[in-house]
């Protein structure tokens, strides 16, 4: 047997989060470089599983099996095709600047009695550490059941991240601090529980129906048709799976736990939330609503697509009206999510394709912008837009890195963002002119909250409180760079990227068995 | 029908018997689990008598623990001689069963018993009272609360052991109630375990009147349900003109043999099946703590002390559904048209009515009352699936549930404060920051009741709703499922006020127990754990075990 490589992907962080819970209180320090440490090894593994999958090769590579519960029909079957191995590595390589960007939040205060058995740091890192491999290994799994099982239990890590580590930055103060944030945490998990429980009536609707819950043997059997669904089972369990993904991803009008969650937690965990999570709920449309109910996922695109386009202008017109920053990022990535799920409906290879080049880069981008803001916050205490100015005469090389992950994040030609959400619309409009038109409201909207936000913040006269500011520092500066080159990188030259995503999206496109419309020209008259 | 037919249902009868008295055979070896529990307990009120006062404890806590082991023993070699599968058949004259979901279900009643013991024997977490460690219970349950003897008790520093004999009485009947195989030993056995549990509510050391209030509330409306209970044996014996299961399914189904003139006249009579039917049911109801047969549960388990509440959440709630499961498998299977539309009624009042009242609760006990209404509710949702798999999923909800519901109420006794344990909501608030290891495991059996994944709670939960979408009831499982999400809104309220809410000065203190409470709630764990991750083994050994003898 050969070496299990995903296992490994996935036991690696896991084997890390109970060392780093396992150092004792008082050696701190010790505990985060462990957690780097078990990220960074967890970082190389996901390069390994890079380099061994063929983009040309089989649809599902490096897969393993093996029985599991034989009395539900579940077996751990993993593999991983071109879009769940770009997430996968989109994962592997945020976590190390998450864990950096997050070295002093959870470093108890100064004033905190001291406890032998209270051990925050120690927790944190390990959450975080957790939260990555389930996140991972929900990316890499082909047995519905396991992935439902991961998508549920990686929510329990994340809830702690969010209720136990609240952002210091709080205007009301402590006790405000510490209630608003067990608000949302335990907004985050109800809506995702609530989500994941209505999937789990249709997972086991699912079994009923097919008797297996092996994601390949399914979709074979409907392919030679050994597998009929009525229309209506197959539309009602269709549902049940979109409203979990729908929700985590999130979509108008079920993305409220977001603006929340992400406000109220520290800028690293932020980032855990919208670009590793998240991603998991538009990954798992493609993968699993497009991949085993081909059907229904035709009839219901006119109104995801609806729902879609909402979601990028309402989450767009709300970012605009922030005054606190995090929130604003929070509402800009409702927007993106909305241009993400409109591209993976449109039923394109281009709007797929570009889907999923826009999860990778959506979650490049708005670490850097995020985490650059959460360094901001915490130099200031606000989260305030009001309470910065001039920052970029104070610290210009934070207020540059911020530029870019905001010109980032409303798609500047030359930076990766702008690629996926090119090939997004190109792939929309080819097949929904109207919508692909509407969305375009979303990129004017983006320009205008991103370059107001940097208005207000970065320039204008130097506010008092900002005076002082120190620059970014070198761990800092760390975090940032590596994500500001490789927004840069693919944003020149996507080509790697693309080739590994695009067998498999040509893969989805026969599962739905949807073809591109043919470009019409016209002919010269 | 004459009045001379009916009484010859028993005047032929009685005179066809004169003559050949048979000698009853009574399978010893068969019964074994069942007779070792009832020797000892015996034996226990002997060493009540005899044994000096200073030696009772440990010779109690000894015996009890022997005589579990023992009975599992028992069990295990039976179901490994194939007494579970392919030797089942009825022991002592028609009365037991001994088959698959008999020795699974006394199996798992046996050992929570074992859980619950080591509960039950605890002595480091009161204060020591006048140079003696005490238990939970009562210095001298006899005496008046208040009075003046009840003073002399505690000062004397009394400790009583009769709770050791007295579950052991009620394990013995839990462990017939899932074999009985007619209706008069279902009802013996049923008397049998209530009668202790009801004492054993009553002996609460602290809060001594709202103890016995809840022994009283309890007995109350225990002696009605078993009124209910009896009165509908009676009427399902006038319409088959037995008590015996198997002759009653025959009846029902229209398969049987040698009419007699009295039956005849009987048997056409479906009022007396319908509502003789419905009683028995609603008996076993009640114990099983379904709506709306629910209403003892939040007084008893808020009231009993905390040790016992985990044995009658636990063992009770096993005991019951085995003979529920007995009942509409076993006799009532030709009635399952007319007992399926009530059974889903009941399956999502109770599903619902326990998941809605919890949220309003202030009490951890009275919370996790309503919690295991709820999840009746849930394991009513794989009895009515009316298939194997059914059957084996209930076992295996069971076995998962009762380790969960024990560990948790061990919890619940390790927080305290100067009035004893501490069970208002709000004293928990910051466990987690003063003893973090505590808490989590509170937190692992609080997601494994609401059924997070990896946990027990979500296998069982997942058997369970299987079975019930196989069987068609998807309307239930979708029903289950909304259940669920309401329900896992409170429990994650505690983990909320433990982890995210800042301690109170004055808050709780967490004692350190012994480690009779500490392997308690480590089996716990451990169970919820391996049952969440690898639950196949168990899920096999329940499958084995899903088919009834008849």
């Amino acid at each position: 047997m050969s070496f299990p490589l995903l296992t490994a992907t996935a036991v690696l962080p896991a084997v890390g989060a109970i060392a780093t819970a396992a150092v004792p209180a008082a050696r701190r320090t010790a505990a985060k470089w462990l957690a780097l440490l078990f990220s960074l090894a967890t970082l190389a593994l996901a390069v390994l599983v890079l380099v061994r999958f063929e983009p040309g090769g089989a649809r599902y590579q490096l897969t393993e099996s093996h029985a599991w519960i034989a009395d539900f029909g579940v077996r751990y079957e993993l593999g991983v095709d071109g879009i769940g191995v770009a997430l996968l590595a989109l994962t592997a390589l945020l976590i190390p600047f998450v864990i950096l960007a997050g070295w002093h939040d959870a470093d108890p205060l100064e004033d905190a009695r001291p406890n032998r058995r209270w051990r925050p740091t120690q927790g944190f890192f390990a959450l975080i550490l957790m939260v990555e491999a389930m996140v991972i290994l929900s990316f890499e799994a082909t047995d519905v059941f396991l992935f439902y099982i991961l998508f549920e239990a990686m929510l329990i890590p994340m809830y702690f991240l969010i209720g136990g580590f609240g952002d210091r930055a709080h205007a009301g103060g402590d006790e405000a601090a510490a209630t608003q944030r067990s608000y949302a945490a335990v907004k985050f998990l109800l809506y995702n529980l609530v989500g994941g429980l209505i999937m789990l009536a249709a997972v086991i609707g699912l079994y009923v129906v097919a008797g297996t819950f092996s994601l390949s043997e399914i979709v074979a059997a409907r392919a030679d048709g050994s597998l009929s669904m009525a229309t209506g089972t197959e539309r009602w369990l269709f549902l049940g799976f979109f409203f979990a993904f729908a929700v985590k991803a999130p979509l108008w009008p079920l993305h409220t736990w977001l603006p929340n969650a992400m406000g109220e937690a520290t800028a690293p965990v932020a980032v855990l939330i919208t670009a590793v999570v998240d991603k998991v709920g538009t990954f798992a449309m493609l993968r699993f609503c497009l991949g085993l109910f081909p059907e229904a996922s035709t009839w219901a695109t006119p109104a995801i697509l609806v729902l879609a386009l909402i979601s990028i202008v309402y989450g767009a017109l709300l970012a605009v009206g922030q005054r606190d920053i995090k929130r604003l990022i929070a509402y800009a990535s409702i927007s993106h999510f909305g241009f993400i799920i409109m591209g993976i409906f449109a039923m394109t290879s281009q709007g797929q394709s570009g889907a999923t080049l826009y999860m990778v880069n959506h979650g490049i981008s708005t670490a850097a912008l995020m985490l650059v803001a959460g360094f901001l916050i915490s130099r200031r205490g606000s989260r305030l837009i009001a309470d910065y100015g001039g920052v970029q005469k104070v610290a210009p090389v934070l207020a540059g890195t911020f530029l870019i992950g905001g010109l980032a994040t409303l798609s500047l030609p030359g930076l990766s963002p702008f690629v996926s959400e090119f090939l997004v619309l190109v792939g929309t409009f080819s097949r929904y002119p109207v919508v692909g038109v509407i969305a375009t409201v979303g990129i004017v909207l983006a320009a205008l909250y991103v370059l107001v936000l940097y208005q207000r913040t970065m320039t204008g006269p130097v506010k008092d409180a900002v005076r002082t500011m120190p620059d970014l520092r070198i761990r800092e500066l760390v975090v940032v760079t590596p994500l500001i080159a490789l927004l840069l990188f693919l944003g020149v030259y996507p080509k790697p990227l693309t080739e590994i995503v695009n067998p498999a999206v040509e893969h989805t496109m026969s599962d739905v068995q949807k073809t591109d419309p043919k470009p019409e020209v016209e002919a010269a008259p | 029908m004459s009045a001379t037919v009916v009484h010859s249902l028993w005047t032929t009868a009685a005179a066809d018997r004169v003559a050949t008295i048979p000698a009853p055979k009574i399978e010893y070896a068969q019964l074994s689990p069942v007779l070792i529990v009832l020797g000892a307990a015996v034996l226990g009120i002997l060493i009540e008598a005899f044994v000096p006062r200073k030696g009772r404890y440990h010779t109690q806590l000894f015996l009890s623990l022997v005589a579990l082991a023992a009975s599992f023993a028992a069990v295990v070699a039976l179901a490994a001689d194939g007494y579970g599968t392919t030797r089942k058949h009825i022991a002592a004259m028609g009365a037991i069963a001994v088959d698959g979901p008999a020795l699974f279900l006394q199996g798992t009643i046996l050992l929570a018993s074992v859980v619950a013991v080591f509960t039950f024997a605890e002595r480091g977490l009161d204060p020591e009272s006048h140079g003696k460690r005490v238990d939970s219970f009562a210095a001298q349950p006899a005496s008046v609360p208040g009075s003046d003897s009840e003073k002399a008790a505690v000062r004397a520093g009394f400790t009583t052991t009769e709770v050791f004999p007295l579950a052991l009485f009620a394990v013995a009947g839990m462990l017939v109630f899932p074999a009985a195989n007619d209706l008069l030993t279902l009802f013996i056995a049923l008397e049998v375990f209530s009668l202790p549990l009801y004492l054993l509510c009553a002996l609460a050391r602290r809060k001594r009147l709202l103890s016995q209030e809840a022994a009283v509330k309890y007995f109350l409306l225990g002696s009605f349900s078993s009124a209910f209970l009896l009165f509908g044996i009676a009427l399902l014996y006038g319409y088959a003109g037995s008590v015996s299961y198997a002759r009653i399914a025959e009846v029902v189904d229209g398969t049987v043999q040698n009419v007699s003139p009295a039956l005849a006249d009987t048997m056409g009579n479906d009022a007396l099946l319908l509502i003789g039917g419905a009683m028995v049911l609603m008996g076993l109801l009640f114990k099983v703590g379904a709506v709306p047969f629910h209403m003892w549960t939040p007084d008893v388990y808020q009231g009993a002390p905390t040790p016992v509440t985990g044995f009658m959440a636990a063992a009770t709630k096993v005991a019951a559904f085995g003979a529920l499961l007995r009942l509409l498998y076993v006799v009532l299977p030709g009635l399952r048209w007319d007992w399926r539309p009530v059974m889903w009624g009941v399956v999502i009042v109770t599903m619902l009515g326990g998941a809605i009242v919890a949220i309003t609760q202030t009490d951890i006990k009275r919370l996790l009352a309503y919690s295991s209404i709820a999840h009746a509710g849930f394991i009513l949702a794989g009895v009515i699936a009316g298939t194997a798999d059914g059957i084996s999923s209930v076992l295996f909800y069971l076995a998962a549930y009762s380790f969960v519901t024990i560990g948790a109420f061990a919890v619940v006794t390790l927080v305290r404060d100067a009035g004893g344990e501490a069970t208002h909501l709000s004293k928990w608030a910051g466990l987690g920051r003063r003893s973090p290891l505590v808490a989590a495991v509170f937190a692992v059996y609080l997601l494994a009741f609401a059924g997070i994944p990896l946990t027990s709670g979500f296998s069982g939960k997942f058997a369970v709703f299987k079975a019930a979408a196989e069987s068609g009831a998807g309307a239930l499982v979708v029903v289950g499922v909304i259940a669920s999400a309401i329900a896992a809104f409170f429990y994650i309220r505690v983990i909320v006020l433990m982890f995210f809410s800042e301690p109170k000065p004055e808050g709780p203190t967490v004692a350190v127990p012994s480690p009779l409470t500490m392997t308690a709630i480590a089996v716990g764990v451990l169970v919820t754990l391996v049952l969440g991750v690898a639950p196949q083994y168990f899920l096999d050994l329940a499958g084995q075990a899903g088919v009834f003898v008849r």
